[in-house]
């Protein structure tokens, strides 16, 4: 381990860290603490870069999971920060303050996923969805498939095909 | 230069053979360059709906020169006449594409590009694409590819001016007459309409 992840581990004893490979760790922490772990890692560490913050829908938990990759310009070290917030009612705090751009990240959540982030700027602004009053698109429950066919007009005679079976027909007509 | 120097000669050649020259004759071209017959003014509206714009860049360049075939790109819908829809349409971006065909003056065609304005192509699932063109705006010519080569568009333009020599590019007079049935299609997906409601 190295001196960067015990100094994590001893100010935050409730993180779960993890090496995947030279230059990329992972952390966990509980959604209480995140803000406190990116605003350390972002003064203290020199984390100064947000790559991204986006969100996974673990429906068989009933969990989003949120990870926030940072990046270390100097020492070219990259840090996945995760954590993990209930899928009914889902909030969490704003990191804003720290990176303006991530108002826009925040913005794409709330409307994708249905993740509210209270005071972030124009968070409640239609994103792209603009009039938008099904479930939230990126959500496992929201049916992509069905929704395009109902709403858009589908143009008749789209055929599929398996592969395997249609292959097998085409090439071997007496084996079947 | 002496005006011996333009005449037609014989030379002989590095290689010890007598070659004919005629400075004055064009070696690239036969014949003149035809110069095509305009029938109007194909006014293109410069607005990119999806990837197919970057397709129509080529065309103002020397190599492929759409110029030569009447066509230009305007600025502004007001002063266009053909509507290009490139490629895939949002349903933020069909928004804005009905406000500014309804700003578009008589005589005016809609020019639909590649698969996605046919049937949705890769977007056949998306939730947020639409997939049949027509249903929202009177398309006079439609070219098929994904996406159509620079030729193929040029190819679409004299399948164009071939309809309007006819009398068959109608699409707008076609969208007057079923202003309704477009109209409630349109307001099917766009659900925060708020945008005028024309009605010529």
């Amino acid at each position: 381990m190295n001196t960067l992840l015990d100094n994590i581990k001893t100010v935050f004893p409730n993180a779960e860290v993890w090496t995947q490979r030279k230059g990329l760790y992972h952390m966990s922490i509980p959604k209480e603490q995140l803000v406190t772990l990116v605003t350390h890692l972002k003064e203290v560490e020199g984390y100064l870069h947000l790559v991204q913050l986006t969100a996974v829908d673990w429906i068989e938990k009933n969990q989003f999971q949120l990870t926030y990759i940072l990046n270390n310009p100097n020492k070219r070290i990259d840090i996945m920060v995760k954590t993990f917030i209930p899928r009914d009612n889902p909030t969490m705090e704003t990191i804003h303050h720290l990176w303006e751009q991530a108002a826009t990240y925040q913005r794409e959540l709330r409307e994708m996923f249905g993740i509210d982030f209270p005071g972030s700027p124009r968070v409640d602004k239609p994103f792209i969805l603009e009039g938008w009053d099904n479930i939230p698109p990126y959500r496992r429950d929201f049916d992509t498939k069905k929704y395009a066919e109902e709403t858009y007009f589908p143009r008749p005679g789209r055929e599929t095909h398996d592969p395997k079976e249609y292959m097998k027909k085409k090439l071997y007509p007496d084996e079947i | 230069m002496s005006k011996s120097d333009l005449e037609k000669r014989t030379v002989m050649s590095p290689d010890g053979e007598p070659i004919e020259i005629n400075p004055l004759q064009d070696y690239f071209c036969d014949a003149r360059p035809k110069v095509h017959e305009p029938v109007l003014p194909i006014l293109v509206l410069g607005f990119g709906t999806g990837c197919g714009a970057i397709e129509m860049r080529p065309l103002m360049t020397p190599r492929f020169d759409a110029y030569r075939f009447g066509i230009q790109w305007r600025p502004t819908p007001r002063q266009s006449s053909v509507f290009i829809i490139s490629g895939y349409l949002s349903v933020k971006t069909l928004k804005r594409v009905i406000r500014s065909y309804e700003q578009m003056q008589n005589p005016k065609f809609v020019i639909a590009l590649g698969s996605c304005t046919i049937n949705g192509g890769m977007y056949w699932d998306s939730y947020n694409t639409i997939k049949r063109l027509d249903h929202y705006l009177p398309v006079d010519v439609y070219i098929a590819g994904c996406m159509p080569r620079p030729e193929a568009i040029l190819a679409g333009f004299e399948k164009l001016k071939e309809l309007i020599r006819q009398g068959k590019g109608e699409g707008a007079n076609l969208y007057a007459k079923n202003f309704d049935w477009y109209k409630a299609n349109q307001k099917k997906i766009i659900k925060d309409w708020d945008i005028p409601d024309y009605n010529w």
